[in-house]
């Protein structure tokens, strides 16, 4: 177990530049996951972490010592690929004992390591059996097991779980959280998933165009989006040009002209200082819609106009316009949801807007 | 009809203009290889109809013959291990090339372009008496006299591997290509070398389409005619010369029809080993 560091990470493939001067701090022991669109270079950064890309600048160091120079087999990672990567022509547990043959592992302390690794994802009865055998997501416990019998430093997740039908990858997350937290080892998982993201991990490092945008715990992540692209990534969220219209000790006081003023904690609004423009962001979920003037302590209230709903069962997403914009809001359905075209009050508490710097774009 | 009924039939109309080529052009004159075969040519050189067993006779039973027939698959052994060598580095190279790999198969498929009899020939002016090694030798004054380098075995066995390498080639190219790549990254982080990935991997699933390559330089190479023809000496005949010398120098076809059904049998009877262990899917993988 170890932390890794990456100081300065640059990566170019010719002329274009998939990381650009990264720095980050993985704790030790910690579940941190690379979270972004497709092309924002997280999984080029995790290969490169593993080995399998040598950075064009910076340094990678695992455990306090630079392993640039350290070919991917002398790394010790556990690595875990989308598509499994099971060696087809090899029994499960010949795949689960394969790295225990470069560790000088003893015959029958190897079989007993592979028991216990297919005990561990439980699958204890499949040794005998071929990949092609079993379930995709059997498959991708195996894959697993393969990666942590050999007690990794770190343990790589390259999209683990991308190749799952959705209530799999669910239950799949939970097993994958379980498993590394009984572990205890240091993990770097990828994906593109917001809700992987805010489920599994300890902290999340969201990526955008070969850059961090932000780098915290999955409620700041979410609460606090320290860049727009970060608030639209994650969540569905309202995004309001406004401008700071003052300011006193612990709060701000944000002017958007749909809504009207609004208070922001400071703590909520970093990188704000007392003026100038901000954006306003209020997550989709914290909009309550309810019957014209049915107002609660301490909300703010305008009034809009139902113009679609995105019926959900449990709950519905309403597009409703106010003003001059169309404001998303997702509600747990009471009774029966809004109709179109149905006027109402469009309430938020303050304490649950957060804000940004930043003009219209 | 039903269209159940239509569709078991489609198959059938489309593959018909096929299967009638196949039986026509082939079923029907290997049926008279069959018949000819128990034919006897009289001495007075007419073919007497009947059910002799002499033309077998002579051919299973003739040292001559099974030590042409022992020579000929020796040789056919030996291209094929060379192709082997030879092709499997280079298919690896094009299945891992990234930009440039249609340009590589181009080539590879380029010889194909050019008759196989020119392409045997060609070794002629390359080492022939006045060829062009000779040539620059001899200008160099590097040597005094042309030196023999045509009209043996060897010869043989390289024109052989010229012709039969892009079959080995493309083989093994194309069970490479069904090889997951992350398998060997996986190998390697798991503590492999890439060599060792290598070995234990990427070659053991990759063995179908060497098999299967393999196969085809065999069979290609044991049936084949001219190029011992061209670049063999007298002595450096294999079992087809002796189908061609039967048949179309001594006019003997049922002498012929014989010695070509005991080779079909014998390369037969190695294809069945190879369905057997492998099936006949890999191979049609790599022929196209």
């Amino acid at each position: 177990m170890s932390a890794v560091q990456l100081t300065d990470i640059v990566k170019q493939f010719g002329t274009f530049t998939a990381v650009h001067r990264m720095s980050l701090e993985i704790p030790d022991g910690g579940f941190v996951t690379l979270l972004g669109p497709s092309g924002c270079g997280k999984t080029t950064t995790l290969r490169m972490i593993a080995g399998l890309l040598d950075p064009s600048e910076g340094e990678i160091a695992i455990g306090g010592r630079r392993v640039n120079e350290v070919p991917i087999h002398k790394r010790n990672l556990g690595l875990v690929f989308q598509n499994y990567a099971l060696f087809p022509h090899k029994s499960v547990a010949d795949n689960i004992a394969f790295g225990l043959r470069y560790r000088n592992v003893p015959q029958a302390e190897a079989a007993k390591r592979v028991r216990e690794a297919l005990e561990l994802v439980q699958l204890p009865d499949v040794g005998d059996r071929y990949p092609k055998q079993l379930s995709g997501g059997q498959q991708q416990r195996i894959a697993l097991a393969r990666a942590i019998v050999i007690e990794p430093d770190v343990l790589l997740l390259d999209e683990p779980l991308s190749a799952l039908d959705a209530n799999l990858r669910e239950s799949m997350r939970v097993e994958l959280k379980r498993i590394q937290h009984r572990i205890g080892v240091t993990t770097v998982f990828v994906t593109h998933d917001q809700s992987e993201a805010l489920a599994m991990s300890d902290l999340i490092v969201v990526m955008s165009d070969g850059r961090i945008e932000q780098v915290g715990a999955p409620e700041e992540v979410y609460n606090t989006p320290a860049t727009e692209f970060v608030a639209r990534f994650l969540g569905a969220s309202n995004i309001l040009d406004g401008r700071v219209s003052g300011a006193d000790g612990g709060e701000l006081t944000i002017e958007a002209p749909a809504i009207g003023a609004i208070r922001v904690a400071r703590a909520r609004a970093p990188g704000l200082d007392g003026a100038g423009p901000a954006k306003l962001v209020i997550r989709a979920e914290k909009l309550r819609l309810a019957a014209p003037g049915a107002l609660v302590d301490g909300e703010v209230a305008v009034d809009g106009m139902v113009e679609t709903v995105d019926y959900q069962g449990q709950a519905a997403r309403y597009f409703v316009r106010v003003g001059g914009e169309q404001l998303q809001a997702i509600n747990m359905i009471d009774d029966h949801p809004f109709a179109e075209g149905e006027a109402v009050s469009v309430c938020l508490r303050p304490r649950d807007c957060a804000a940004l710097p930043g003009g219209p774009q | 009809m039903t269209v159940e009924a239509r569709e078991a039939r489609q198959p059938w109309i489309l593959l018909s203009p096929a299967l009638t080529a196949v039986a026509l052009l082939l079923l029907v004159p290997l049926a008279f290889i069959v018949v000819y075969s128990f034919w006897l040519r009289t001495s007075t050189g007419a073919d007497q109809v009947g059910f002799f067993l002499d033309n077998w006779q002579e051919a299973l039973s003739d040292r001559f013959y099974r030590d042409i027939l022992l020579n000929t698959l020796k040789i056919a052994a030996i291209t094929t291990i060379v192709c082997a060598l030879m092709g499997y580095p280079a298919a690896y190279v094009v299945a891992r090339s990234k930009g440039n790999k249609a340009l590589l198969l181009l080539l590879l498929m380029l010889p194909f372009w050019i008759s196989y009899i020119i392409r045997t020939m060609s070794w002629i002016n390359i080492l022939g008496v006045s060829g062009a090694i000779n040539s620059a030798l001899l200008a160099l004054g590097l040597i005094g006299e042309p030196i023999q380098m045509l009209y043996n075995e060897t010869t043989v066995i390289l024109g052989l591997v010229h012709f039969l390498l892009p079959f080995m080639v493309l083989n093994v190219f194309v069970s490479l290509e069904g090889i997951d790549r992350t398998l060997e990254d996986a190998a390697c982080s798991l503590g492999a070398t890439r060599w060792e990935s290598f070995i234990r991997v990427t070659l053991p699933l990759s063995l179908p389409g060497l098999a299967a390559g393999g196969l085809l330089c065999f069979v290609l190479g044991a049936g084949t005619y001219i190029t011992p023809l061209v670049l063999g000496g007298p002595t450096d005949a294999m079992f087809a010369n002796l189908v061609f010398e039967a048949i179309i120098t001594q006019l003997d076809w049922p002498l012929g029809s014989a010695l070509s059904l005991m080779l079909l049998g014998v390369l037969g009877a190695l294809v069945a080993v190879y369905n057997h262990f492998l099936g006949m899917a890999q191979l049609m993988k790599g022929l196209g």
